[in-house]
């Protein structure tokens, strides 16, 4: 399998924080991985250097071979890595149609084509996922009178609707109800195995994580601290020590 | 153009400029540290910052035709826009304090149209002054020209700046002003009664504006035009220097009446405003970029 | 609303918007002024209420197109600073009929491209700050536009510029510029209400509601936002144009830039009528220009104090304007319905 994305030396600091301290990892094309860690371990900040939030400080970032380091958020959005939100992020004064149909990949768009008259196969792909996510229903609300369950999958689907390569999730069972989640998660190989879409997953849920991944790194105070199959990390006696404070 | 190279030639002209710029940039500086302020503690914007100042002056001036020496006319200036702006904050401005900023620029838009057209209505579009009375110095064989009145302003500014720092932190009421400005809920929540607050701060800035109206009125001119370049000013101030940062907003309000004293000798007075406004345009493009740098935005 | 509904709707304002010189001669420069009035607040909205962007400084692009179509109209037979000079007020500066007529269709098309021009010009710079600093921003540029007029020379400086006199044998001016205003309002009502209809109004509306996110999903914000801001440009370019001859005299703060009157009512007037849709804008602007000459009428001495009054009012009280409040009570009109849950069967397929 392929290296889809490539972390080398990567390290941010804020202030006199340094949240991400010589981090290197790498996902394979096709693979879901994990990200766990304590609250503060840097993950998030991780997602957000790689998807080119912020600048980072020292280190590469590698993505289908191309180096994304200096790239702008949309630029390394338009060759195909998307991440979702912790706080979930839609957008509340459109319908969820309109939020699907605006999400549609940009990659070989031009302005222009926002011109074009309306495409019946974008309504009817999005029609298709909003399904899939169990929306379709609601497919004519604003976005921001759904719940944050339902904005949480909104969120999902539209990641889905842009064809990424490769889909980075925030914590995505996150204030999900419990008994949804195995939902969520089953969507979640799905979307892997049959949209071909490589998953990253910060997650804190450690049973979804477990059963999603493939292999998983673990994070605490900046820094990678262990790396292998989700039975390995899990009875890693440092990864268990970072969780219990020992560390 | 060609007013550059009388400066060099005949520099006494240049410290005349720096000294006036100087003068007047502290009136400047108090009211932007008002506005910051109301920005800090309220989260809104005051455009009606500029309005208030030129209302102050025009207690100074109605004080003048009656007769009353217009150096009282800080005092009342002050007393008045005191009540003047608590009375608008009563009126209008707690409704819109937990809205967003844009609601609360129009809003305070609006008031400043109120003012400025009322002001119009009752005391004519005429330049008006307050005379105090008082002479100049004379430097540098006549050169250098320093009006008292100015200078008398410029530590009034001084000690009302040093006096509004002092209540903030020493007085009860000062340290609950500050503490709604770091985190509202939590004051509430401990006892603060943050209304009060609100209109207690909203108050104080309209006062300090007025006072510093008052100034101008006697040092300068008066109109009821004067008062958005004054807000344009102040949020400049503010902007530049950062919340909180009264040393820079000090640096600042001196920097920019000196910036505008040149501007206006070189370019000419008429386009003295309009150096002002498009200041304000490269301020925000700069500071604009230098975050673009970072990955941000100006927000 | 019907599709039906609505079409009567249009058909009937533009059946009175055709006959008012005839019926209404007496108000012929209000109404004209309605129609301009219109394309302000639509055109505001468009990168205010659907884009989140409210600008202050519209009224750039106003006396950008004001100035331009004067200029050239004027530069058609004579020089410029010549025409300045004499303050309007030389009876040697004539113009015959076609050389009036062409210099209006070269300056109004001038107005446009010059207010485009500075558009892309000043977005750039501009677009990338957000919220209250993108409005004060563009305050700042309004008014300091209106300051550097009015310290050109060339311009008229303060004195401002005369509308090219028309001439005698052309007949009743006001009525050509009423057909002009209503002409240009038509054509920005329908030509936003198509661009409503494309994906670019949700590119836009993205960028409203969460930036961030368009950003992350790959929406080339800048490039979107100038585009949007230009579009406006270009219809209040002409605008200008037409609004400078029609108001005979141009005044570089008053008239040009008045960035605290029409730069300031055209927010009010898309608020009032309700941001971010297509009729909200027109609703309002009809309002407001009933609303402001019922002020200038009754009121006089007090109109501008009451128009105050009212802008703190609206934005107060009333800030989901008419049509916001219309869709509160009556969501379903708007299609904001609940349906089944599943996607009808016959649709059916792979999910890609």
């Amino acid at each position: 399998m392929t290296t889809i994305l490539e972390l080398t030396g990567v390290s941010k600091a804020f202030g006199g924080i340094r949240a991400n301290r010589n981090v290197s990892l790498n996902v394979k094309q096709g693979e879901i991985v994990g990200l766990i860690g304590p609250n503060g371990s840097g993950k998030t900040t991780l997602f957000s250097s790689i998807v080119g939030a912020h600048p980072v400080d020292a280190g590469t970032i590698r993505f289908k071979d191309v180096d994304i380091t200096p790239l702008r958020v949309p630029q390394i959005a338009r060759l195909g890595l998307l991440r979702t939100f912790q706080q979930t992020r839609i957008y509340g004064g459109m319908t969820c149609m309109q939020n699907m149909v605006i999400s549609a990949s940009q990659r070989d768009a031009t302005l222009f084509d926002l011109f074009a008259r309306e495409r019946a196969d974008l309504d009817d792909r999005a029609e298709r996922l909003l399904e899939f996510v169990g929306l379709y229903g609601k497919r004519h609300l604003p976005g921001g009178s759904l719940s944050f369950g339902q904005q949480k999958l909104l969120e999902f689907a539209m990641a889905l609707m842009n064809e990424p390569d490769m889909l980075m999730l925030d914590e995505p069972t996150a204030g999900i109800n419990p008994t949804l989640i195995n939902g969520l998660v089953d969507r979640l190989k799905r979307a892997n195995e049959e949209f071909g879409v490589t998953l990253f997953v910060i997650e804190h849920n450690m049973r979804a994580i477990m059963t999603l991944a493939e292999r998983i790194y673990c994070l605490a105070h900046g820094e990678l601290l262990a790396e292998g199959r989700p039975e390995e990390v899990r009875n890693d006696r440092r990864v268990i020590d970072a969780y219990l404070g020992a560390y | 153009m060609s007013n550059i190279s009388i400066l060099f030639q005949a520099p006494p002209l240049a410290l005349q400029l720096v000294i006036d710029g100087f003068l007047i940039g502290a009136i400047f500086a108090l009211a932007a540290y008002g506005m910051a302020l109301v920005w800090g503690v309220m989260n809104i914007i005051n455009i009606t910052q500029g309005e208030f100042v030129m209302l102050g002056g025009f207690v100074a001036v109605v004080l003048y035709e009656a007769g009353i020496h217009p150096l009282w006319g800080v005092p009342a200036a002050a007393a008045v826009l005191y009540a003047v702006g608590w009375l608008t904050y009563r009126a209008v401005i707690f409704r819109i304090v937990d809205r967003d900023l844009f609601t609360s620029l129009l809003a305070t838009f609006g008031i400043s149209i109120i003012l400025q057209q009322l002001m119009n209505q009752v005391f004519g579009a005429d330049v008006r002054i307050a005379e105090a009375g008082l002479g100049s110095w004379f430097f540098a064989d006549g050169l250098v020209t320093i009006s008292q009145i100015k200078v008398v302003g410029f530590f009034i500014c001084l000690g009302m700046g040093g006096g509004l720092l002092l209540f903030l932190k020493r007085s009860r009421l000062g340290q609950a002003i500050r503490a709604t400005a770091q985190n509202a809920r939590a004051a509430r929540v401990l006892g603060v009664d943050t209304d009060r607050v609100y209109a207690t701060t909203y108050a104080l800035n309209a006062a300090i504006c007025g006072a510093a109206g008052a100034l101008v009125a006697m040092a300068y001119t008066i109109h009821p035009y004067i008062g958005l370049p004054y807000t344009i000013r102040s949020f400049m101030i503010v902007v530049i220097a950062g919340l909180g940062n009264l040393a820079g907003v000090v640096v600042a309000g001196l920097g920019l009446g000196a910036a505008e004293y040149f501007a206006g000798f070189i370019l000419g007075a008429q386009f003295q405003l309009a150096f002002v406004f498009l200041l304000l345009v490269v301020v925000l493009v700069v500071r604009s970029w230098r975050l673009a740098m970072k990955r941000q935005y100006l927000k | 609303m019907t599709a039906r509904h609505r079409l009567l709707l249009i058909a009937a304002a533009g059946l009175i918007g055709v006959l008012w010189p005839v019926l209404l001669p007496a108000y012929t420069i209000q109404m004209a002024e309605l129609w301009l009035f219109i394309v302000f607040a639509l055109t505001w909205d468009l990168v205010g209420g659907q884009m989140g962007y409210n600008s202050f400084g519209n009224v750039v692009f106003v006396g950008v197109g004001m100035y331009a179509c004067a200029v050239v109209q004027v530069s058609i037979l004579y020089s410029v600073s010549a025409y300045t000079a004499a303050r309007g007020g030389g009876t040697e500066f004539v113009f015959p009929p076609d050389a009036y007529l062409t210099g209006l269709g070269l300056g109004l098309a001038a107005g446009a491209v010059a207010a485009v021009v500075v558009a892309l010009c000043l977005g750039s710079l501009v677009l990338g700050m957000r919220g209250h600093y993108f409005a004060i921003c563009t305050l700042g540029l309004g008014v300091a536009a209106g300051e550097l007029a009015a310290g050109w020379d060339w311009l008229g400086a303060g004195a401002g510029m005369t509308a090219p006199p028309p001439p005698r044998e052309i007949g009743d001016t006001n009525m050509l510029f009423y057909y002009m205003s209503l002409a240009l309002a038509a054509v920005t009502f329908l030509g936003l209400g198509w661009l409503y209809r494309t994906r670019f109004v949700l590119a836009i509306n993205a960028i409203r509601d969460d930036e961030d996110k368009a950003e992350a999903m790959g929406l080339d914000t800048t490039r979107i936002k100038v585009t949007a801001w230009a579009i406006g440009a270009l219809f209040l370019g002409v605008a200008g144009g037409i609004y400078g001859n029609l108001k005979r005299f141009i005044d570089p703060t008053e008239v040009a830039f008045s960035g605290a009157t029409v730069g300031v009512w055209m927010v009010l007037m898309a608020i009032l009528g309700g941001k971010g849709t297509l009729w909200g804008p027109v609703i309002g602007a009809i309002v407001f220009q009933v609303t402001k000459e019922f002020f200038w009428t009754f009121l006089l001495g007090w109109q501008r104090v009451a128009l105050g009054v009212l802008i703190v009012l609206i934005v107060v009280f009333f800030p989901q304007g008419i049509l916001g409040w219309v869709r509160e009570r009556f969501p379903e009109r708007f299609g904001h319905t609940v349906e089944p849950d599943t996607v009808p069967a016959a649709a059916k397929d792979t999910v890609q």
